[in-house]
């Protein structure tokens, strides 16, 4: 190693592979992950957060996590997303298409995307 | 050099920089006591013995290894400090065996001096001590650890000589000196130098006392008993009754010996002219057949073993002919017993040597030049022992007079005088070389250059239109300089003396004990050596060659020139490539 | 895609209740459950609460449960990994608090009554990162520090931002850290040496080993900066054998480092060339002591020497030297990076930043905690350490090791930092902190540490190699029941002796157990010499064993019990009894304790 930049480059490489353990939680991201959820697909969609949080370099901000029974089977898979100082926002029927659409305009654009929301489900 | 000014009780001092306390101390004239300190060799600050009191010094510091700072203040005898002492000397006397009356180093002893002076309570401590079995594994010394204060100048002294063979083993309380996995002596590859036991405060170190076996010999009339004494004796002898370093005490060593009851009282120095012109020969054979050089003298048998243990495949560098004190031997048992018509078995030969190594070398192989098994020399003494058998005789030696050698084997030269100080026998050979390769009596006798107490020394010399590269080294240490020169190639001497003792003969471990702020402060090997080159220089005959018993003897009883056969058979010897460490 | 990593210690500690089978049961367990490519296990060094090891914590949650065992395995992966479901039996949510919060609130491990009022610094990878990967280090901006010095600093910016950070050595002796530097960057010499001291030698202290353990980098980093700090090239780690795991990881580390060129020649294309060896320390506790590790790294019996020459001057093979101690190394980074300012915020006026100590005794939680000084030993025992167990009361603290001395319970409130332990005859020492309840005798305490000195001791000096002997013998005496108001006037004035006098730190401390004991507890040592009673119950010669007539049911059991045939039947029975009680012969007691321990009756107490 002769420069720091090399060192930058290891630290960038390695960052995203350690956040996980280091992430500050600002935003929690928990996906229910009981038998209900994993029988309606949940696990491609905790995968794809997991991916979309990677690739996107948000790790140092938003944790993503699986929960067990939310309660609301027929909606599964469902996801909520905490976020400090803000109401939960329940996701359902996620898929990993809609997925980017959450990080996208959600996490990243700090607007809830109402159209997959428990409400707009209800309705 | 940057001076700085202290006080010491007071007394204003002024010393270089990065001198100690101990050092300001002496210049002031104040004595601080020491056990473990040597100058440059262990300052070690072990003992503890040397506390004082030193402004901007934490607490005790000891003297011995504390340097100095400007202005700083010393007191050497405060109350604390004497307290502190006197634990010390009792705590080392709660694991010391008190047995000072049956002690060989009583009265001369740096415990029990400073014990004394302190007015210690030997039983202020008791509780654990252990227990230690002596070590008589070897012909030379004794170690007794039950009277060891671990001072560790015995283990200095050895690290000096590049033998190192002891050292601490264990820990805490049972801590104690001795060999690597607790190997005795004898299976390590010790020198026999014996300056451990010059050094050693105590008696946990002393030569091993043959006196008893040449009290038994002098009471047997069916033995002839004759003693020899070897060159540096007389320069040193005096120290053991209390004369000032450096007095030489010939005559009345010799009245001493024949009070005790020796038949003839025979000198080493005699021997010694039988050494240079056999090694002369020797030397000159090899120059000009292409022997084996530089060729290494062979006088001193610290040497002789630290080559065979140390430098095995070059034993060959070293001269066969035997030592002064073997030759003497074999002489008295050859030449003088047919002379006087004695049995060779009945001949017992005492020697006094400067040298613990001599009682290993007395028992060497291939010393028997009468045969059957006859030992050229019976006993070695060293210096110290014979002045416990001259006390024990209850002879006054200050009060004796002066006395001759007996003349058969009592006469001698300058050059063998001086074999005692390093640099001696080279001296003592290039006279005889000088003289014979040109075939006259060549002035100056004298060799300064290979003269001194450095512990190497070189010089080049023209001698008969020959160059000659001398070296000199004395003390094992310096003795490995030169051998690995010679292993690696490096060597252009062609004559090389080596002794095992620094400073040679005068300093040898079987020499008069002195203590060690003595030994800090007075340089012995240089005071004894003037003692015999003084001697020398006042001499008629300062040639070995030029000694009418040398002439005498290879006339009438070798019948032949130097290193004729029944010289070769009766002064040479030969060298075993020894093994470190036995079973 | 990884989403989650399951840490788990690998620590001294943890590795001894078998965190090893733990991990191979994971890996097992996610191979058959198709896992392996989400959930990554990481083995890390020591977390602290070794008491409740195997330790692992599962990111990105943050849980952590303790004591887990290889059959807990499958329901950790199916539960949690798989589903989510905190596994709650596991979990360690002590927060200190009297009522457990809502346990359905998985607490956050910072959030824990354990490490709450801890603040990591020295520690802070420990725990964290894979102390085998040198890109984990790297990824908690390691090597960072060394970089900023070598591009940015000058060897003076690099002393003076140490000094002025106020570092002071962890090693026990608190010698400010900048200071030792400069000294050793002004002795003049073409060769200098960086020594770590990692002989870490006090019964019950390991801090030293679980930052080796846990962020082998951090040293390597440091000594470096050091390195370049007072120009030295080379550098040498001085380790216990005894410790395999920290030098396997320090091993590997090296090996990475010197792959990355961050140890070797020109290192970041600078001037500044550093190598560094590992030496193996043979278990001599002396070797702890700065000149003795020099003499044992030369090659020599492992023993000290005087000072002054001080090693700056006259170190390592004749060479100015700076040593130091594991944790002060684990400092220097941090103190580069976040500034000298930030390290100097942390502790009191005198003792910056942090210490760490490894807690022990008779405490709730026993292991490894680090702390900003000044601290009070209160938060450190009832907050950090959960209190004392069943109830006892708190006794003393004793803090240093076999070289320091003891905090009585009068003082509890004491900030905990240099200049205060010291004041109170006590010393920070390298951290060992051992609780001691009100079943100790502090007589028996000292004699403990005392006869750790007397068998460390190397033997060089006469006070530490017969005086201690003595003392102990003194003591001895005492605890057996024999002793006298004059032996106590002796103990003192011989360990006012061997302090004065004796040659090294381990000598000159070695009375430090018996002086602050005589300080704080003289009435325990009076007890024992005058009344010829151990109040704690500890000292066997000085203990009867009685029954009571009136309670003893007369069973016959500790008659039984008893090895030495001392116990009777009496003619007596007590009112409300039907057989005879039992009695004690004191004369042929030996009070092993069996008959009480086997008592269910109440009727047996020693006195």
């Amino acid at each position: 190693m002769k420069s720091l930049e090399e060192l930058l480059a290891i630290k960038a490489k390695m960052q995203d592979k350690v956040a996980v353990r280091t992430s500050s939680g600002d935003i929690r991201v928990v996906v229910g992950m009981a038998t209900c959820g994993i029988a309606a697909g949940a696990r491609p969609v905790l995968n794809a957060f997991v991916e979309a949080v990677s690739k996107e370099e948000l790790g140092d901000r938003v944790t993503v996590t699986q929960t067990g029974c939310i309660g609301i089977c027929q909606y599964e898979p469902v996801v909520e997303v905490y976020e400090k100082d803000k109401e939960k926002v329940t996701y359902v029927n996620m898929t990993a298409e809609r997925v980017k659409d959450v990080v996208e305009k959600h996490i990243k654009g700090g607007k809830p995307v109402t159209e997959y929301t428990i409400g707009a489900a209800k309705l | 050099m940057e001076m700085l000014n202290v006080k010491v009780n007071g007394i204003a001092v002024s010393v270089p920089k990065g001198a100690t306390i101990l050092e300001a101390a002496r210049k002031a004239g104040v004595e601080v006591p020491t056990l473990c300190y040597m100058k440059q060799k262990n300052e070690i600050g072990a003992c503890r013995i040397c506390v004082v009191e030193a402004t901007g010094a934490r607490g005790l510091v000891t003297a011995c290894v504390y340097p100095v700072t400007e202005g700083m203040e010393i007191q050497t005898n405060t109350p604390k400090v004497r307290a502190a002492r006197k634990t010390t000397l009792e705590l080392i006397l709660s694991t010391h065996d008190k047995n000072c009356l049956s002690c060989v180093r009583s009265t001369n002893c740096e415990l029990q001096k400073l014990c004394y002076e302190y007015g210690v309570d030997s039983k202020a401590f008791e509780g654990f001590k252990p227990v230690y079995e002596l070590d008589y594994s070897t012909p030379h010394l004794v170690r007794d650890n039950n009277k060891c204060i671990l001072c560790r100048r015995c283990v200095a002294a050895c690290h000096e000589q590049y033998v190192s063979v002891i050292g601490a083993n264990n820990r805490g309380i049972d801590t104690c000196i001795g060999q690597p996995f607790d190997v005795s002596l004898a299976n390590t590859p010790c020198i026999s130098c014996g300056q451990c036991t010059a050094v050693c405060p105590t008696g946990a170190l002393v030569e091993r006392d043959d006196t008893d076996k040449v009290w038994a010999a002098l009471s047997d009339s069916t033995k002839h008993v004759v003693v020899q004494t070897a060159p540096s004796i007389r320069a040193t002898l005096g120290e053991c009754f209390g004369m000032p370093i450096g007095t030489n005490v010939e005559g009345k060593m010799v009245a001493a010996l024949r009070r005790l009851g020796f038949e003839k009282i025979f000198d080493t120095d005699t021997a010694a002219d039988f050494t240079i012109v056999e090694e002369a020969t020797e030397l000159l054979d090899r120059v000009k057949n292409g022997g084996t050089l530089p060729m290494i003298t062979s006088c001193s048998p610290g040497w002789v073993k630290f080559c065979e243990l140390y430098y095995p495949d070059y034993i060959k560098h070293m001269s066969s002919c035997k030592s002064p004190q073997q030759m003497g031997g074999a002489l008295l048992k050859t030449y003088w017993a047919e002379k006087m018509g004695y049995d060779p078995k009945d001949v017992f030969v005492v020697s006094i040597m400067p040298c613990t190594a001599k009682k290993f070398e007395v028992g060497r192989e291939d010393m028997s030049a009468a045969g059957d098994g006859i030992v050229d020399v019976d006993v070695a003494l060293t210096t110290r022992e014979l002045s416990r058998m001259i006390n024990r005789a209850g002879i006054k030696f200050c009060d004796l007079p002066d006395e001759d050698f007996d003349p058969a084997f009592g006469v001698s030269t300058g050059a063998a005088v001086i074999f005692g100080a390093t640099g001696g026998v080279m001296e003592a050979a290039l006279r005889t070389a000088n003289d014979v390769l040109t075939g006259k009596d060549m002035k100056p006798v004298e060799f300064h250059e290979v003269r001194g107490t450095n512990g190497v020394k070189e010089a080049s010399y023209n001698i008969a239109g020959m160059d000659i590269k001398v070296a000199v080294a004395s003390g094992a240490a310096n003795a490995k300089y030169i051998m690995d020169k010679i292993k690696s190639g490096e060597a252009d001497w062609t004559f090389v003396e080596i002794m095992g003792c620094p400073g040679g003969c005068v300093n040898g471990g079987g020499q008069p004990i002195q203590p060690q702020h003595v030994r800090d402060t007075v340089d012995l090997k240089a005071v004894r050596a003037k003692a015999l080159y003084d001697q020398d220089s006042a001499m008629k005959l300062r040639k070995s060659h030029e000694n009418p018993v040398v002439k005498e003897v290879y006339d009438n009883y070798f019948k032949g020139s130097y290193g004729c056969k029944k010289a070769h058979h009766t002064l040479h010897t030969s060298y075993i490539a020894r093994e470190k460490y036995t079973k | 895609m990884i989403r989650s990593h399951v840490l788990i210690c690998g620590g001294t500690g943890c590795t001894s209740s078998h965190s090893h089978e733990v991990i191979n049961k994971l890996a097992e367990e996610l191979k058959s459950k198709g896992l392996e490519d989400e959930i990554k296990i990481v083995q890390t060094g020591c977390f602290g609460l070794c008491a409740l090891g195997p330790v692992m914590i599962i990111y990105p949650e943050g849980t952590f449960y303790s004591c887990v065992t290889v059959d807990d395995v499958p329901e950790i992966v199916d539960e949690h990994l798989i589903k989510g479901r905190i596994v709650q039996r596991l979990v360690y949510n002590d927060t200190g608090d009297k009522e457990p919060l809502d346990k359905s609130v998985p607490v956050s491990l910072s959030e824990t009554g354990f490490y709450k009022k801890q603040h990591r610094v020295a520690l802070r990878n420990c725990g964290v990162i894979n102390p085998e990967s040198i890109d984990e280090y790297i990824a908690m901006d390691g090597y960072f520090a060394l970089a900023k010095v070598l591009k940015e600093m000058t060897p003076d910016d690099v002393i003076k931002c140490i000094s002025d950070s106020g570092l002071r050595g962890r090693g026990g002796g608190g010698f400010p850290t900048g200071r030792k530097w400069s000294f050793a960057k002004a002795s003049a010499g073409d060769k200098k040496y960086v020594v770590c001291n990692a002989d870490e030698g006090d019964p019950g202290a390991f801090m030293d080993r679980s930052v080796l353990e846990g962020d082998p980098h951090s040293i390597i980093e440091a000594m470096a900066i050091a390195g370049y700090a007072i120009g030295a090239d080379e550098g040498f780690v001085y380790v216990r054998a005894e410790y395999p795991i920290a030098v396997k990881r320090l091993s590997i580390a090296i090996e990475q480092a010197r792959e990355y060129g961050l140890l070797g020649k020109n290192i970041f294309g600078s001037d500044f060339s550093f190598e560094l060896h590992i030496r193996l320390g043979a278990g001599a506790f002396v070797c702890g002591e700065e000149t003795a590790l020099m003499t044992s790294i030369e090659g020599n019996r492992g023993e000290p020497r005087p000072r002054p020459p001080f090693p700056a001057v006259k170190g390592l093979f004749g060479k100015p030297t700076v040593e130091n101690n594991v944790e002060t190394f684990a400092n220097i980074p941090q103190i580069i990076l976040q500034g000298p300012e930030w390290f100097a915020s942390m502790g009191t006026a005198t003792s910056k930043g942090t210490k760490v100590f490894a807690l022990g005794g008779k405490i709730k939680h026993t292991g490894l905690v680090e702390i900003p000084m000044g601290t009070t030993l209160r938060e450190i025992i009832e907050d950090i350490g959960g209190g004392i167990p069943d109830g006892k009361k708190f006794k003393a603290a004793q803090t240093g090791g076999p070289s320091g001395g003891c905090i009585p319970a009068s003082l509890i409130d004491t900030e905990v930092d240099y200049d205060n332990l010291v004041a109170i005859g006590c010393m920070m020492g390298s951290g060992g902190l051992i609780v001691m309840d009100e079943d100790t005798c502090m007589v028996d305490m000292a004699k403990f540490f005392l006869e750790f000195t007397v068998d460390e001791s190397c033997g060089k000096c006469t006070p530490c190699r017969i005086g201690t002997r003595r003392l102990l013998e003194l003591l001895n005496k005492i605890t057996d029941g024999n002793g006298t108001l004059e032996d106590i006037d002796r103990l003192e004035e011989l360990c006012n002796y061997i302090r004065q006098n004796s040659l090294c730190g381990l000598g000159q401390t070695a009375p430090n157990p018996v002086l602050a004991t005589l300080k704080f507890f003289r009435e325990e040592y009076i007890a024992h010499v005058v009344d010829k009673k151990c109040p704690a119950g500890v000292c066997k010669n000085l203990l009867t064993y009685v029954i009571d007539q009136d309670k003893c049911i007369g069973c016959g059991k500790c008659a039984k019990n008893c090895p030495a045939d001392t116990i009777f039947k009496t003619d007596y029975v007590a009112p409300g009894h039907k057989l005879a009680s039992y009695t004690i012969d004191p004369a042929k007691c030996v009070k092993c304790g069996a008959c009480l321990s086997g008592c269910k009756f109440g009727a047996i107490s020693k006195q």
